[in-house]
């Protein structure tokens, strides 16, 4: 039996993982972070746009602050989020960015003086602050109230990843690729390591550890159609549910705006940023008529449904993979796409022979929404813990912490890994250093016997099903009937076809019997587990008769704060069962500092109110009438927050100081 | 109107001690836009479970995907079938890295021990309070370090190298494109005389032969030649 110890163990080498493990690695614990892939190839790479920080830099995000990123973080979750974490993250953003710009990230900097911009399709000049000069620059996203999107180019993600990486390889944080964790150690409800197989040669060898900290990303490939790498199944996901822990709003899912026509690739919320619109099949901007203040900078669940709601009216562009709408960032200009959105020219390019700096229609390039971002994931606290299972953490897109509720905004989710990163891998560590390996060596080894005993039963299934054909008509069930808008009669046809699909995994036949390098036995055992997480989103989303954020059914098409706002709890309660079990966990308005109201944006007139929400608004209003003081002691009083290592300090801002 | 076409790989597993070097044939049609990510996952899902290659973010921007095709490392997911005017396709794994499985190779141990080597990372010239406005950098600064930042370690120039196929522990062009990253960092505090001890010998800056493959392959155009000239200016001064 093979045993390895150490005392963190991180499962995920993105972003999320990578800051955790510098965490942990800061304060002396020996670190172990595994990865499927070379973990520069992770899908945090993917990031184009940027990341959201209250820097306040740039003109354009003048008087931002805190207290700002906070009010639209929690209008773009729908209500959805934990305030308490939405404050966390905010706090510490702008010490993410300026961190991450000593160890090396290229941040686009700002030229003092006259500069260029397209506002609402005009060219319109803006003055930037000699002052400024050479600090980080900031673009506009959606469903924000200043230009706080932090970038380089459109790249961001790329060098954030590498930057993260350098630093990790520098403090000599151990990061072994090629190795993904198939199940968790546990005992008595808590966590020491996990079980992992090795992608190189096939071996399975017991992970001990004093704690355990899942970021593994999201779950995107569990539908047809999705911006997400090829990793993003949601094992990650699937080896805590197995482990009993609770999984949380797996049904608030995110399809983004404009990835390309027809390979999914995703081009950035920042074409749209900085000045690019959405066209129909008249070439006419269709958004301003819907969103008339936000217009193609709603948020991003508005904006996709906006899509499809035009496309429906007949609008849409006919192509031979169905219809589809245009993104026209040629009106930017050659100079600005060639700077600014490289990438993007070169994906439309190379997929599509177009080049969108081409004026007119011809650079138009065709988009459509798709999935793109899991909101859902692993319960924790603030502390980053499960809610549930002692020593087990997750954070990044993994984890249901929750800062983006049911609907996330641009540039807030490759923040988050990287603040959540700080806060919850100090918290992680601390765990660490506290807690011992209490578990004894027959545990660990008869929970590698049961993951080599199930690899032994999977190669000797005889059954007449195919695990591919079972994969595709997932993707498919997840994309026709649990996708932008959802009823009650497709998601429970959804529920009950994808729990015969889990039985019909059971009924298969691997071909190849090899044990070791086999692609096709990793299919065998990873189709299960994401089917499992299917079935968490396409439950959750049947039971919750409701909208909010990017959960959206016809059939309930109000948000209701009266009987919804809670939390979705998915969790499975024997190894045999063939759907999730499912509670709720109710939000408390009376400790919210903004209690639920109209988001700004979106379909007005659509929320059945919560009478505990006006009397919160009478309290926080009454509290914010008789407060003497600066706006930290108003937030102190409306709603309390810690966070760890000094993050809690207060952010210097350019002409403001520390105000 | 759709063609067949036909893909062939490299068959073999050398952890496998009865694995011989095959050749594997596949015959598909070919499906509008096709590249060669679409058409493997099609060959592993309904002709051949078996294969084994390395996709990730199949957008041209992990770098996970780098073989040999048609006699060029190239990266499979920015590879459209339809340029192949007689629909034949050869695959086979980048060279120089050691092959996990047909077309899987190890570029993660590669890049690894390289960026170990180089000292891949900013040393800091000082302590920074992150709670304070961050340090200034010029505008054109940064975007020339951006510039050099945008190498995805695929590994295509050091399979097009043949100084690395002689040298072991060549750093390659990667390694040396990322020291030039660093040395015009104005974060990081180290002089020329500290790159000279990284990479002043004939496994890094002196190794180079100027052959100009690093650069005709790279599919972020990097400037790799100039920047190796430069390197290798700035070290003989040293």
């Amino acid at each position: 039996m093979k045993i390895k110890y150490t005392e963190a163990l991180i499962i995920g080498g993105g972003l999320a993982g990578l800051r955790s493990a510098i965490a942990t690695t800061k304060k002396g614990l020996d670190t172990i972070v595994l990865s499927l892939v070379p973990v520069k190839r992770s899908h945090s790479a993917a990031a184009q746009g940027g990341m959201q920080a209250s820097l306040a830099n740039s003109v354009m995000g003048e008087g931002d602050n805190e207290d700002v990123h906070f009010a639209d973080t929690v209008k773009g979750s729908d209500w959805g989020c934990d305030q308490e974490v939405a404050r966390m993250f905010v706090q510490t953003a702008p010490k993410a960015i300026r961190e991450l710009a000593s160890w090396g990230v290229p941040w686009t900097r700002i030229k003092g003086g006259n500069r260029e911009v397209v506002i609402n399709t005009k060219r319109t000049t803006i003055k930037e602050r000699d002052e400024a000069h050479g600090l980080i620059n900031a673009r506009d996203f959606g469903g924000t109230k200043k230009w706080r999107t932090c970038y380089t180019s459109d790249a961001t993600g790329h060098t954030m990843l590498y930057a993260v990486t350098n630093e990790a390889m520098r403090l000599g944080v151990v990061i072994e690729d090629k190795k993904e964790a198939i199940s968790l150690i546990t005992e008595n409800n808590q966590c020491y390591g996990a079980i992992v197989r090795d992608l190189k040669d096939g071996t399975l060898t017991a992970y001990v550890a004093k704690g355990t900290l899942i970021a593994t990303g999201g779950y995107g490939r569990i539908y047809k159609q999705s911006t997400n790498a090829t990793i993003c199944k949601g094992t990650g996901h699937a080896i805590a549910l197995e482990a009993g822990a609770y999984l949380a709003n797996m049904e608030a899912v995110q399809f983004h705006p404009t990835p390309i026509v027809p390979s999914g690739i995703l081009l950035t919320e920042g074409c749209r940023g900085d000045g690019g619109v959405l066209r129909d099949k008249d070439g006419y901007r269709f958004m301003p008529d819907y969103e008339p203040e936000k217009k193609d900078l709603a948020s991003r669940d508005v904006v996709s449904r906006r899509m499809l709601e035009h496309i429906k009216k007949g609008k849409g562009v006919k192509s031979p993979y169905g219809e589809h709408l245009w993104l026209d960032i040629s009106i930017l200009g050659r100079e600005h796409i060639e700077k600014n959105l490289r990438d993007v020219q070169d994906i439309s390019k190379t997929f599509n022979g177009i080049d969108p700096a081409d004026e007119g229609e011809k650079g138009w390039m065709p988009v459509l929404p798709m999935q793109h971002y899991s909101m859902g994931g692993i319960r924790v606290t603030p502390k980053g813990e499960s809610v549930n299972i002692k020593g087990l953490f997750a954070c990044g897109e993994a984890a249901c912490w929750d800062l983006h509720g049911f609907n996330r905004l641009g540039g807030n989710s490759v923040s988050e890994t990287v603040v959540a990163g700080m806060i919850i891998g100090d918290y992680f560590a601390d765990f660490c250093s506290r807690n011992d390996i209490i578990i004894g060596t027959t545990v660990v080894e008869d929970e590698l016997k049961r993951q080599d005993d199930y690899i032994n039963y999977l190669l000797n299934l005889d059954g007449d099903e195919k695990i591919y054909d079972i994969k595709d008509r997932m993707r498919v069930i997840m994309q026709e009937k649990v996708g932008i808008f959802r009823n009650g009669k497709d998601l429970d046809d959804a529920v009950k076809e994808l729990s015969e699909l889990l039985e019909k995994t059971k009924h298969i036949t691997v071909a190849n019997k090899c044990r070791l390098l086999n692609p096709e036995l990793e299919e065998a055992y990873k189709v299960p587990m994401m089917l499992k997480v299917a079935l968490c989103v396409a439950k959750g989303a049947r039971d919750r008769t409701e909208s909010r954020g990017a959960h959206y059914r016809e059939d309930y098409l109000k948000r209701d704060d009266k009987n919804w706002l809670n939390k979705t709890i998915t969790y499975w309660e024997n190894p045999d069962d063939l759907e999730p079990s499912i509670k709720y966990e109710p939000l408390d308005i009376m400790k919210m500092e903004m209690p639920p109201a109209f988001r700004g944006y979106g379909r007005k007139g659509q929320i059945i109110e919560n009478p505990l929400s006006q009397k919160r608004q009478d309290e926080v209003d009454k509290i914010k009438a008789e407060h003497k003081g600066d706006r930290f002691e108003l937030q102190e009083k409306l709603m309390p927050y810690d966070l760890p290592n000094g993050y809690k300090a207060r952010n210097e801002r350019l002409g403001v100081s520390y105000e | 109107m759709s063609r067949e076409i036909t893909i062939t790989a490299l068959k073999y597993n050398p952890s496998d001690k009865n694995s011989k070097p095959t050749f594997a044939e596949y015959k598909l049609t070919e499906t509008p836009g096709m590249t060669l990510y679409i058409a493997l996952t099609k060959i592993k899902a309904s002709i051949d479970h078996d294969l084994s290659s390395d996709f990730v973010c199949r957008a041209g921007i992990c770098g996970a995907c780098g073989m040999i095709i048609n006699g060029k490392p190239r990266l499979a997911c920015k590879t459209l079938t339809s340029e192949f005017k007689d629909g034949k396709i050869e695959l086979l794994p980048l060279p120089t890295f050691k092959l996990i499985k047909d077309l899987s190779v190890d570029t993660g141990s590669w890049m690894k021990n390289m960026s170990i080597r180089v000292n891949s990372w900013i040393e800091a010239k000082e302590q920074t309070d992150i709670t304070k406005i961050e340090k200034i950098v010029e505008p054109e600064v940064a975007q020339e370090v951006f510039e050099l930042d945008r190498c995805i370690e695929c590994g295509l120039c050091v399979a097009s190298c043949s100084t690395a196929i002689m040298r072991k522990d060549f750093v390659g062009a990667v390694g040396l494109n990322r020291v030039a990253r660093f040395q015009i960092d104005p974060h990081d505090k180290r002089t020329d005389s500290d790159f000279y001890e990284i990479i002043g010998d004939d496994e890094g800056i002196f190794g180079c032969m100027s052959l100009l493959a690093c650069e005709d392959h790279c599919p972020k155009n990097l400037p790799l030649q100039s920047k190796i000239a430069y390197m290798r200016r700035k070290m003989v001064k040293v």
